[in-house]
């Protein structure tokens, strides 16, 4: 047993890091250690960079264009990444579309559909939520119709990260609405945003940001051939994708990145006359993050050795430890730079603060430090992550069905 | 990076684990608490038959040329059994005072005796006021022609009262917080002047007050240099951590164990009780505090021979934390989800519930280590 990194490990890390300090755009890095989530430009502009470089695809087999990298690198990859402020991939390309299609695709869908997906000329978004279907996925009744050599589809998505940007879309849909199990009738179809008959509508967040949307499907044509794997085994490639590579879910780097934030406004913020970082109260805080962090970074190492030895595609049970942990963390550090800026994160100046980025604002003062602006969206934002990719009740049941048993 | 165990270490612990399958079941440890020494003397040979008591030693000395992570390894599974041997003492506390302190004629009088199980030694520094401040000795130690003269009192001597030698640091210099001025003595347990009450600990272990009035030493009962212990003192707590920080592991394993046991064969209202999502939930919460404990437990291991003081001293301290807070949340939730049975003194869970606590107690609780962490904070 040796905890330390391998000096190859260490060499990696530092050419990463270097990697992304010399070629991640200035503005993009600033912008994200502010605390604004990136827009589309920011990620699609730094996906090219990386895919330029090879690294976009890094979790990709090596014959479609990925790298070698063991779980290990994987991990240190992620972490630099958002350490640096970097945007984080695409992940409904990288990490979910990508490796379906390896794994199910077609080879016109792959030949066609993976280097675009690769070099974000496709943007892609998930539909699998409905508003009948949340933790209960399998109760979708989005439903394709076979007519010739297409399907009809008709329903309803919701909760549809980024539709809005989005070229196309990848959705589960019922097609046996009479099969035995809710499992068993469900079809994987891949489908172009610009076909007729879908309305996208945004849902706002309580962060007054647009990410997530509603779609609706009403007489949708989409062809067979576009259609993944078989007829009715979609869940089947449900269970891959959500299975696949969770082990960065917890992403920790994000979380040391905004501790390390903090830290740096705790020394210029005053409380009582003294920089708060001098308060006892609010450095025992950050210990005991520091704590939780680390106990984390090993946990996930543990986590990630053991996917090294392993090859049956099967998510680790462990994960979902990562997932609660690490969105804990996400949200207890969204936590603390927001009460760091204080009363002066409370205005809600989402508007001008948009206007005047976009040069369009009327110059007047700003009513507190740029940064004070942005510390409560990744708050309220950062609720979500508890909820997202299966809730940390559902988890917690996870845990409890692989190895407690109860 | 690398989480497997060598071959020597799988074989290790499967002896380890075989050993106290056999000879550790609840009511015989029982038994072992009842005797005068509190613990299994016969047992103890067994260690030493099996290399255990040998095994951080280096081979020159008869031992097995292990690591902390062997030793931490021998300490889960002495948790999983709530051991009550002076294992930590002797070998532990006492051998790392002894491998960074001693010169080569102590190392090679003293650790074969260890590795052989004939040397029970006991780590004599913490004093009543003192709490967890490791420089707060008021113990003095006099030089009266060739020899020391000792006084004072040492507090909560973990095995104190069946340890053959007392290893007692003391002020040859300084003020009583002063991290000068501080030296190791080895005192034979039966030299005049050296007087020990023992007691239970509430997790049933041993331990003992000791009092030193006008015990004489010669120069060559000196332990290290001479007004240089601190730094020794510091090793060898941070030791204690790795190694105790790993038994609470086990401890904390085998209650959430137990607790899965009880959930799956108590029943209420017609169906067994671990039904119920709301304790489900807490079990799994119990698991994941246990892989988080486990993570800084191994974080302590391979701390302990780290080179970097300052990087040492964080991690341990990081490690105390992190193992004392999903201890006491593992092991309340433990006596919680069995109910009054887990309140019983006659049922093991309390037991393990104690083992913990004791642990989180000694060498500077959760609160104290966040403060060292706290004030590095910048």
């Amino acid at each position: 047993m040796d905890l330390r990194f391998t000096d190859e490990e260490v060499a990696f890390r530092k050419e990463v890091r270097d990697f992304i300090r010399e070629n991640l755009p200035a503005q993009t890095r600033e912008r994200l250690r502010l605390g604004y989530a990136p827009t589309k430009q920011d990620i699609v502009t730094w996906q090219r960079i990386l895919n330029k470089k090879g690294w976009a695809t890094y979790k990709w087999p090596k014959e479609y264009g990925g790298t070698d990298w063991s779980p290990t690198m994987r991990m240190i990859f992620q972490e630099e990444n958002l350490l640096g402020h970097a945007p984080e991939v695409n992940g409904f390309n990288i990490t979910m579309i990508g490796p379906v299609l390896i794994q199910f695709g077609t080879e016109e869908q792959k030949k066609h559909l993976l280097p675009r997906a690769a070099n974000l000329e496709d943007w892609w978004c998930q539909g699998f939520s409905e508003p009948g279907a949340g933790s209960d996925l399998a109760s979708l009744k989005t439903a394709a119709k076979r007519d010739g050599d297409d399907y009809i589809v008709n329903g309803q998505k919701i909760w549809t990260s980024t539709a809005h940007n989005a070229d196309w879309i990848f959705a589960l849909v019922r097609t046996d609405p009479n099969a035995r199990k809710p499992q068993e009738g469900i079809s994987f179809l891949l489908i172009d945003m610009k076909t007729p008959g879908i309305t996208v509508r945004p849902i706002i967040s309580i962060d007054g940001s647009h990410h997530l949307n509603e779609v609706f499907f009403d007489d949708v044509r989409v062809p067979i051939s576009q259609r993944v794997y078989e007829e009715n085994k979609g869940w089947d490639v449900a269970k891959f994708l959500l299975g696949n590579e969770r082990t960065g879910i917890a992403r920790l780097g994000k979380s040391m990145e905004r501790l390390n934030y903090a830290r740096e406004l705790a020394r210029e913020v005053r409380q009582n006359g003294r920089p708060l970082i001098e308060d006892l109260s609010f450095r025992t805080r950050v210990a005991k993050l520091q704590v939780q962090a680390k106990a984390l970074e090993l946990t996930q190492l543990r986590v990630v050795s053991k996917a090294a030895g392993k090859s049956d595609g099967k998510p680790d049970p462990f994960s979902s430890v990562l997932k609660i942990k690490g969105t804990e963390l996400l949200q207890d550090t969204a936590e603390l730079v927001m009460d760091i800026a204080g009363p002066l994160a409370m205005p809600d100046w989402a508007q001008e603060l948009d206007l005047m980025n976009r040069g369009e604002g009327d110059n007047e003062p700003l009513i507190g430090p740029e940064w004070a602006g942005y510390a409560a969206p990744p708050y309220l934002m950062m609720r979500a992550a508890s909820i997202y990719g299966g809730t940390n009740e559902i988890q917690k049941n996870i845990l409890n069905k692989a190895i407690l048993r109860l | 990076m690398d989480f497997d165990l060598t071959e020597d270490q799988r074989l290790l612990n499967d002896s380890v684990q075989r050993l106290l399958a056999d000879r550790y079941a609840f009511d015989a440890r029982r038994g072992y608490m009842k005797t005068a020494e509190g613990y299994s003397k016969e047992l103890w040979e067994k260690f030493a038959e099996l290399g255990l008591l040998g095994l951080p030693f280096s081979e020159d000395h008869g031992g097995f040329g292990g690591n902390a992570v062997d030793v931490m390894m021998v300490m889960e599974a002495f948790g999983h059994a709530l051991v009550l041997e002076p294992y930590l003492a002797t070998v532990v506390l006492g051998g790392t005072a002894i491998k960074h302190a001693g010169d080569e004629a102590q190392k090679g009088e003293l650790l074969p005796q260890i590795v052989d199980g004939s040397l029970k030694l006991a780590w004599a520094h913490g004093e009543q006021q003192a709490r967890y401040d490791l420089t707060d000795v008021m113990t003095t130690a006099t030089k009266d022609g060739s020899s020391w003269v000792l006084e004072g009192a040492k507090s909560i001597v973990l095995h104190g009262d069946c340890a053959d030698t007392l290893i007692v640091s003391a002020r040859t210099a300084g003020d009583r917080m002063d991290a000068g001025g501080l030296t190791l003595f080895m005192v034979p347990a039966g030299t005049p002047g050296v007087s020990r009450r023992g007691y239970a600990m509430r997790d049933g272990t041993r331990a003992a007050e000791i009092s030193l009035s006008g015990v004489r030493l010669g120069a060559d009962a000196v332990l290290g240099k001479v007004g240089e212990a601190l730094p020794v003192i510091r090793r060898v707590t941070e030791a204690g951590i790795a190694a105790m920080a790993a038994e609470a592991v086990g401890a904390m394993e085998t209650a959430h164990n137990m607790t899965l046991e009880y959930l799956k064969t108590r029943v209420q209202f017609g169906r067994p009780i671990g039904q119920n999502q709301a304790l489900q939930h807490k079990a799994a919460e119990m698991l994941i505090e246990v892989e988080q404990a486990r993570s800084m437990a191994m974080l302590a291991a391979m701390m302990v021979d780290e080179d970097d003081t300052a990087e040492r001293e964080r991690n341990i301290s990081m490690a105390k934390v992190g193992v004392g807070q999903s201890g006491r949340f593992v092991t309340q939730a433990a006596v919680q989800l069995h109910g009054g049975i887990g309140m019983t003194e006659e049922y093991a869970v309390g037991h393990y519930f104690r083992r913990v606590m004791v642990f989180e107690h000694l060498w500077g609780d959760s609160a104290y280590h966040l403060g060292l962490l706290a004030d590095q904070v910048a």
